[in-house]
């Protein structure tokens, strides 16, 4: 079987209503396992609260939300506690804990969740900083002490730390330089490919359609809650739908 | 129908505020509920439970031992002045030592604490929540109130009456050597009138309270931040509610719990 012809996020009309206000509505789509697929659009189109339908952090007014298989909306408890573990995730600023190091911040879900020896984990923390490209020197800084970059990259450490099969990376250059952001998206898609043998799904949320267009697979569309378009990276710039273009001819 | 509209302004001001207030009763008892139930849940945080009772209890340690000192100083001459009218000065070691061990070092501890520890268990919290920390546990996988509130919230009901015993020590050595270097009443009067009145029985109220206000602070300490939601004005705002409610149910339950204990013990 092609690595993503099977459906890793499966959305089923999910509408979304805040004070009488839908956030998202009515929507419908997939994403292919092993893929990268990135949810563009304009502030407030629902690109944020879409994400946390799919980590079970907001349930769905009406719809269902399938993710590797399970009915997110259903999920409660250490059942859904468990499930978030299939994910990793990369926050707009990282959202590193501030109190902790940069060691003991990629230490952190491997600790908690499995039983690695101290050993262990020092070689593990050691691999996954090493693999977002950061020395030893910046493993016992505080995350106050790091640049904007850095701490992406720790931050992104720390999401790979327990081998997620679903990666998401909630505006992941916002806010950075051009030089950090084609870091950042070079990593992505690095980390995309290194994980590439145990189809490791990418979900990306993204302002910027100049590396959408270039790390993409695929990219949905949003706006106002419904997805307007949803392609391959390559048809998706050659979209006629006016919505599009104006955003693919900024 | 603009008179209507002018007599139903008041009103509905009136239902907003009793609406807004109920809503928030709900929410904390939800929040009171979330801790009894996750007391109890492993995986048990002995390491953060330590972390925090070093941060509550021996953190607060100075300004506990200062503020006692001083107040037993100051409560050995205040009434050492007024018993001495009516000849009564011996029993200054007693009464100091008892408004220490019932009313003072439990309230006033609790007050310190409030507003050290509870402000700053509301502003990490905040802090925290506005910079998407506590997001990133819950998407891990970890219960943000677990890790973070149950913790903070045993140490603090811990730590406080450590703490008020403390102040009542430290208070009370600070009246004895007002009261016998300074005002000059004498030291086995000093000593035999202390045994006379007060009894180990005498400290079981205050030990009582400042459990309850340990608990009190440092559950509306959490509440308040994990209640923060607009940025860092937001965490100014979670804080200070934190210290103002912290300190206003300190002062209101101590004379609900008076007059229960009072009865009691």
């Amino acid at each position: 079987m092609d690595t993503m012809s099977e459906n890793v996020i499966s959305l089923r009309n999910v509408t979304k209503i805040f004070s009488d206000f839908p956030v998202l509505h009515e929507l419908t789509f997939d994403i292919k396992r092993g893929s990268i697929t990135t949810l563009l659009g304009f502030s407030g189109a629902g690109k944020s609260t879409l994400l946390k339908h799919i980590l079970g952090l907001l349930k769905p007014t009406s719809g269902d939300v399938i993710v590797l298989g399970q009915n997110v909306v259903a999920l409660e408890g250490t059942a859904l506690k468990e499930f978030r573990q299939n994910f990793g995730m990369l926050f707009q600023y990282a959202a590193l804990f501030d109190s902790l190091t940069t060691f003991e911040n990629v230490a952190f879900p491997i600790r908690e969740f499995t039983d690695f020896t101290e050993e262990q984990v020092e070689q593990k923390v050691s691999e996954l900083l090493t693999s977002v490209n950061l020395s030893d020197k910046t493993y016992y800084k505080l995350p106050s002490e790091l640049s904007g970059g850095m701490r992406k990259r720790v931050g992104l450490a720390r999401a790979l730390a327990l081998q997620p099969a679903i990666m998401l990376y909630d505006e992941p250059t916002t806010g950075l330089d051009p030089i950090t952001t084609k870091m950042v998206n070079e990593l992505i898609v690095q980390t995309a490919k290194n994980n590439r043998a145990r189809k490791m799904t990418s979900v990306i949320i993204s302002h910027d359609i100049k590396a959408t267009l270039q790390i993409s697979d695929y990219i949905a569309f949003l706006h106002r809650g419904r997805v307007v378009e949803y392609l391959p990276s390559a048809e998706f710039k050659k979209s006629s739908n006016p919505l599009v273009r104006e955003f693919v001819d900024l | 129908m603009k008179r209507l509209k002018k007599v139903a302004k008041p009103i509905e001001h009136i239902g907003d505020v009793v609406l807004s207030t109920l809503k928030e009763m709900g929410k904390m008892t939800k929040f009171l509920y979330l801790f009894f139930y996750w007391v109890t849940k492993p995986p048990y945080r002995t390491a953060l439970f330590f972390e925090q009772l070093y941060f509550i209890g021996n953190k607060s340690l100075f300004i506990i031992i200062l503020s006692g000192l001083f107040t037993g100083m100051v409560m050995a001459y205040q009434t050492y002045f007024g018993f001495k009218m009516i000849s009564v000065d011996s029993l200054v070691g007693p009464v100091v030592a008892l408004t220490m061990a019932k009313e003072l070092a439990p309230v006033l501890s609790g007050l310190i604490v409030s507003g050290r520890a509870g402000a700053a268990m509301a502003a990490q919290i905040g802090t925290m929540k506005v910079t998407e920390q506590v997001d990133a546990l819950e998407v891990m996988g970890i219960d943000s109130f677990q890790y973070l509130a149950v913790p903070r919230i045993i140490a603090g009901t811990i730590s406080l009456p450590m703490l008020s015993i403390i102040f009542q020590l430290v208070g009370n050595t600070g009246s004895w050597f007002v009261g016998t270097k300074a005002l000059m009443i004498d030291d086995a009067m000093y000593y035999s009138k202390l045994s006379d009145f007060m009894f180990i029985e005498d400290l079981y109220q205050g030990i009582i309270k400042s459990f309850f206000f340990g608990f009190l602070i440092s559950l509306l300490g959490t509440y308040f931040g994990f209640s923060v939601t607009k940025g860092a004005e937001g965490v100014g705002k979670g804080t200070n509610l934190a210290v103002v409610w912290g300190m206003i149910t300190i002062l209101i339950s101590d004379y609900f719990l008076t007059s229960i204990l009072i009865r009691i013990l």
